[in-house]
């Protein structure tokens, strides 16, 4: 027992010492802990709680709505459409299989679209909604909303989307939007955040990407709660955007659309043009698009058709299309020969049927030649020789300028996509160019709107509209901004001396309405609305000395392609100039044939705000033309959407 | 014969054991449970049956254990302590071959409808075992060589078994509460030193082979090691769960931002916060004065248990007593200064508060063991 007494007293000294060192030890560590508490939670608590705030405070942004565009009568070319459609959410719907299957049975969804959702969630978070049907009608989305409970993670939505109610006819010069690509952020130097929202729409072409800045419109912002998943808890603050500015544009609905079914199955383009002020009444390129289609996301097959098409649907040929103007040239080169005065306003040339230069023969049209042409004669009957001798006279560089003054070759500044220069040559141009000299024979192919000369149906429409006018006007597509007026820029006198536009016009009268006119046929007989043009006929390609000599192929003859480019331009009426037309049917054959009496129909159909009137027409022509309307598919003025009105 | 069979007529029998339960105890344990309720609540989004309810249930359990655990004679527990280490060594070799898996390692048994943590049984186990060994070897035999041997073989048995699954949190946890009670027991000073120092060495020596012709690890080890030791280097792998957690802390302040409120776990910033990361959100939503309230409590756990045992004149009930606390210590310890980022993380909860069933069986009839040795002191 002793042994044990003296056993218990060592190890409870010894317990005692070892378990206040360790309980020291313990106090010690929990001194630690505590300080280090009060150095996290008192002292850098601040800092702490910033970091806490980052975390889960998040900016969303809340996009506004894009301004719309309407024509010069209030109807509407661009709207902001409600679409419904149909989003499933994994995290809620649990089984997407089923729950997907069954949507399928309320609504179509092709098996390639529901593959396609089923990679797409699998790809997205599990809190983020992904679109299984969009644009669905009325019936369809609420076929889905009344069935919803019965769909976890299904839910109907509406959002808003762009949409062209009169797509076809304004596909070129609207354009479309779509969503922003990696490509389009790279070109912007400082994007609006607005631009990083996924599938954010902005304009691709067009008005709609020419004015975008004012037609995005500001958003607005949003100060969300949000949980490590990204996943909105709750909105803190929000304030609101700005929508986007309503454009009112020159152009009228009407028009536009019987020009575009004028000149339905054509490869072609044509340009209304308002002489006093410069306004673009209808700026058309045939055949087009569905724009609606790019904005829903074009399928591969259709866009290859389009790609395919040897008439180039997608090419905007009214701005973007650079075409010898053929004759309609001639009154760039009278004028400017008349400026020069190398020629007098009844001096004469003779005409053979073709002149030597240079050891060269350069054909007239008309093999048998003209005779003695003054001026207007020349324009009326389209005499080429007389061009190929005034030219030589004058010089390239100043047809050249005097063609730059009258608008063609120089870039016009209207709100489109890829509007072209063009070209008026000069021999400065031509060395820069090709490193070549300029050769007499390239003048006389420029006195007749060939060689290098290259013009666009608008800068065509310019041309006539400043020779009209006698003013420097200036083409112009924005009508007013969110209701206020943009004023007509203040129009230059063009410089030069009323007598010789005068002269010209004369000629012009005279192509129409003169016995030998080349375009006698399209005639409008309503005396207050006379009409003045010019045809023209470019070629498209060589004719060889060859080809010559065996008689040249008739147009008829040749594959489509290889056809001459019909070319018209016009004004009236003739006296008081009001509307100017400019008109290009490509490998149309002949001006006076094909271009003109449908560039007359366009004219006539701007003067009389409507279907032109029978009584405008030669007698013999009415009952074909009568026809030839009947057979359109126009918009009815009644539908075309509330505001449509009288022209303004 | 020991000291406590020498003065068995002094030992509280029968209802009489009820008035010398360690009253103080049983009222800190359940407070420590209660702020686990009310931050499993907290986490579970205002939510009772998800977290809040079972562990009250396993709380309700634990508790009736701990009361039979105590009422049980201390020498039971002496006697049956070698069985119950066997026991345990056998369940963590069966958790080893077929164990579920779970986070990445094999940690649990699937017994009918229990699932069973043997590693957490094994941290009792061990402590209990060693208390009986030093309680059966004489004073003078605690320091030499051989006899150090056999609890070093007791403690890393189970340590190698459990570095198995791999489970570093209970490995460092039962080298620790071991080491606690060879210390309480009296084992001599220089062993303590020669292996601090030896692990010292091995970790510089490793550390510093680095880049040199000797280096004794490839380069993707130490760079795990850095990321370990440092896991800012990589904020959005391993870093993301500790810099969270410190945000959630820190952001709490002197008073917290509200039951309910602390937007970094509801926001679901805070990874694994209704286990291992319990305490950020008791602190982002109590702020200082709840974690310090909280750490305090524990203290007083740990005062209380010292306190106890250095009345008890029993070597087995002191040592017993002493290699619970110590244990429960540790496990409070690492688990906080984890979450404050002065070590690096490994999975320890934070005894008691964070959601787990076994952890809070086992914890609990440990304190039973506790509660016993303070009933079946020889008065």
């Amino acid at each position: 027992m002793k042994k044990t007494e003296k056993n218990v007293r060592a190890s409870r000294s010894s317990i005692t010492r070892r378990g206040l060192m360790l309980g020291v030890a313990q106090a010690g560590i929990i001194g630690v802990l505590a300080m280090r508490m009060r150095k996290m939670q008192l002292e850098q608590a601040d800092d702490y709680r910033l970091l806490a705030e980052g975390n889960s405070v998040k900016i969303r942004l809340i996009p506004p709505a894009r301004g719309l565009i309407y024509d010069r009568n209030g109807v509407l070319l661009a709207g902001n459409e409600q679409n419904y459609r149909v989003t499933i959410t994994r995290e809620d719907a649990g089984d997407v299989d089923t729950v997907l299957a069954d949507l399928r049975r309320l609504i179509p969804v092709s098996d390639g679209d529901a593959a396609d959702v089923m990679t797409e969630i699998r790809r997205q978070p599990p809190h983020a909604p992904v679109t299984v049907a969009d644009r669905l009608s009325w019936e369809e989305f609420s076929r889905v909303a009344v069935n919803a409970p019965a769909l976890p993670g299904v839910s109907p939505e509406v959002g808003l989307s762009r949409n062209y109610p009169h797509g076809i006819d304004f596909a070129h010069v609207l354009g479309y939007v779509g969503p922003v690509s990696d490509y389009d952020l790279s070109q912007i130097e400082n994007p609006d955040p607005l631009l990083r929202i996924p599938k954010f729409q902005i304009g691709k072409t067009g008005v709609e990407a020419k004015m975008e800045d004012v037609l995005r419109g500001r958003s607005g912002q949003r100060r969300v709660e949000v949980n490590s998943a990204g996943r909105e808890m709750r909105e803190l603050g929000r304030k609101e955007g700005e929508p986007g500015v309503n454009l009112q544009l020159t152009l009228d609905t009407r028009l536009q659309n019987f020009a575009h079914e004028r000149l339905k199955g054509e490869s072609a383009a044509a340009v209304v043009m308002d002489v006093t002020n410069g306004d673009i009444l209808a700026i058309t390129s045939v055949p087009s698009f569905d724009p609606n289609l790019f904005v829903r996301g074009i399928s591969s097959t259709d866009y290859r058709a389009l790609m395919e098409d040897d008439h180039r649907p997608l090419a905007d040929k009214s701005v973007q299309g650079l075409y010898p103007p053929g004759s309609t040239y001639k009154i760039v080169t009278a004028l400017a020969a008349l400026e020069a005065g190398v020629i007098g306003p009844e001096d004469t040339v003779r005409c053979p049927g073709y002149i030597e230069v240079g050891g060269r023969r350069f054909h007239c049209w008309k093999h048998s030649g003209h005779g003695r042409v003054n001026v207007i004669q020349s324009l009326e009957q389209s005499c080429d020789v007389f061009y190929y001798e005034v030219a030589q006279r004058v010089g390239i560089d100043k047809i050249s300028e005097m063609a730059r003054r009258m608008g063609v070759g120089v870039r016009h500044d209207l709100p489109m996509s890829a509007v072209a220069e063009g070209v008026a040559p000069t021999k400065a141009w031509k060395q820069e160019r090709y490193g070549k000299d300029w050769r007499i024979g390239d003048t006389i192919n420029s006195s007749i709107g060939q060689g290098y000369v290259l013009a666009s149906p608008l800068q065509l429409a310019v041309m006539v509209s400043r020779l009209a006018s006698g003013k420097a006007v200036k083409p112009r597509l924005i009508r007013s901004m969110d209701g206020v007026e943009v004023p007509v820029p203040e129009t230059e006198p063009l410089g030069l001396q009323e007598a010789w536009l005068d002269h010209v016009r004369k000629g012009m009268i005279a192509v129409v309405n003169g016995t030998h006119g080349t375009a006698g046929k399209a005639k409008i007989v309503l005396s207050e609305w006379k009409m003045a043009g010019k045809t023209g006929t470019s070629q498209v390609r060589n004719i060889s000395a060859a080809e010559r000599a065996r008689g040249v192929i008739s147009n008829n003859q040749l594959p489509w392609n290889r056809r001459d480019h019909a070319l018209f331009v016009c004004f009236a009426p003739a006296d008081t100039p009001k509307y100017a037309v400019s008109l290009i049917v490509e490998h149309g054959s002949g001006g006076s044939t094909t271009a003109a009496p449908i560039a007359r129909d366009i004219l006539l159909f701007a003067l009389n705000d409507g279907l032109p009137p029978l009584e405008a027409y030669p007698s013999s022509q009415r009952k074909e033309v009568q026809s030839r309307f009947d057979a359109l598919d126009l918009v009815d003025p009644e539908t075309i959407g509330a505001g449509a009105k009288s022209r303004a | 014969m020991s000291y406590l069979e020498s003065n068995l007529k002094t030992v509280p029998t029968g209802l009489r054991k009820v008035l010398y339960l360690n009253y103080p105890l049983i009222i800190l344990l359940t407070a420590v449970s209660c702020a686990g309720f009310l931050m499993l609540y907290s986490v579970a989004g205002g939510d009772l049956t998800t977290w809040a309810e079972p562990q009250m249930k396993r709380f309700a359990f634990g508790m009736l254990a701990m009361l039979v655990v105590g009422f049980t004679p201390i020498w039971f527990w002496r006697n049956i302590s070698g069985v119950a280490y066997l026991v345990a060594l056998l369940l963590l070799v069966a958790v080893d071959l077929f164990g579920a898996i779970g986070m990445g390692a094999q940690r649990w048994l699937e017994l009918g409808p229990i699932r069973l943590q043997p590693s957490e049984l094994m941290k009792i186990a061990m402590v209990m075992l060693l208390a009986a060994y030093y309680d059966w070897l004489p004073v003078e035999k605690v320091s030499r060589p051989l006899w150090v041997l056999v609890p070093v073989v007791i403690i890393l048995a189970p340590v190698g078994l459990v570095l198995e699954q791999p489970d570093l949190g209970t490995a460092v946890m039962l080298v620790l509460g071991g080491g606690f009670v060879m210390f309480a027991a009296g084992v001599s000073l220089w062993y303590f030193g020669t292996v601090i120092a030896l692990v010292v060495a091995l970790v510089f020596g490793v550390l510093e082979s680095r880049g040199t012709d000797w280096q004794l690890l490839h380069d993707y080890q130490f760079k795990r090691i850095d990321t370990f030791l440092d896991p800012t280097e990589d904020p959005l792998g391993a870093g993301y769960n500790i810099t969270q957690a410190q945000i959630a802390l820190g952001s709490g302040g002197w008073a917290g931002r509200g039951f309910m409120q602390g937007t970094q776990s509801r926001l679901n910033f805070l990874p694994e916060k209704h286990t291992d990361f319990i305490f950020t959100t008791l602190a982002e939503e109590f702020g200082f004065v709840g974690a310090f309230g909280l750490l305090m409590l524990y203290a007083a756990i740990i005062g209380f248990s010292i306190y106890s045992a250095l009345i008890n004149k029993d070597r087995f009930s002191s040592l017993l007593t002493l290699g619970v606390a110590g244990t429960f210590f540790f496990f409070f310890a690492i688990n906080m200064a984890m979450v404050m980022g002065l070590m690096p993380v490994v999975g320890v909860p934070l005894p008691l508060v964070s959601y787990g069933g076994t952890q809070m069986m086992i914890l609990l009839s440990a304190f039973g063991l506790v509660q016993s040795a303070n009933v079946h002191r020889p008065r």
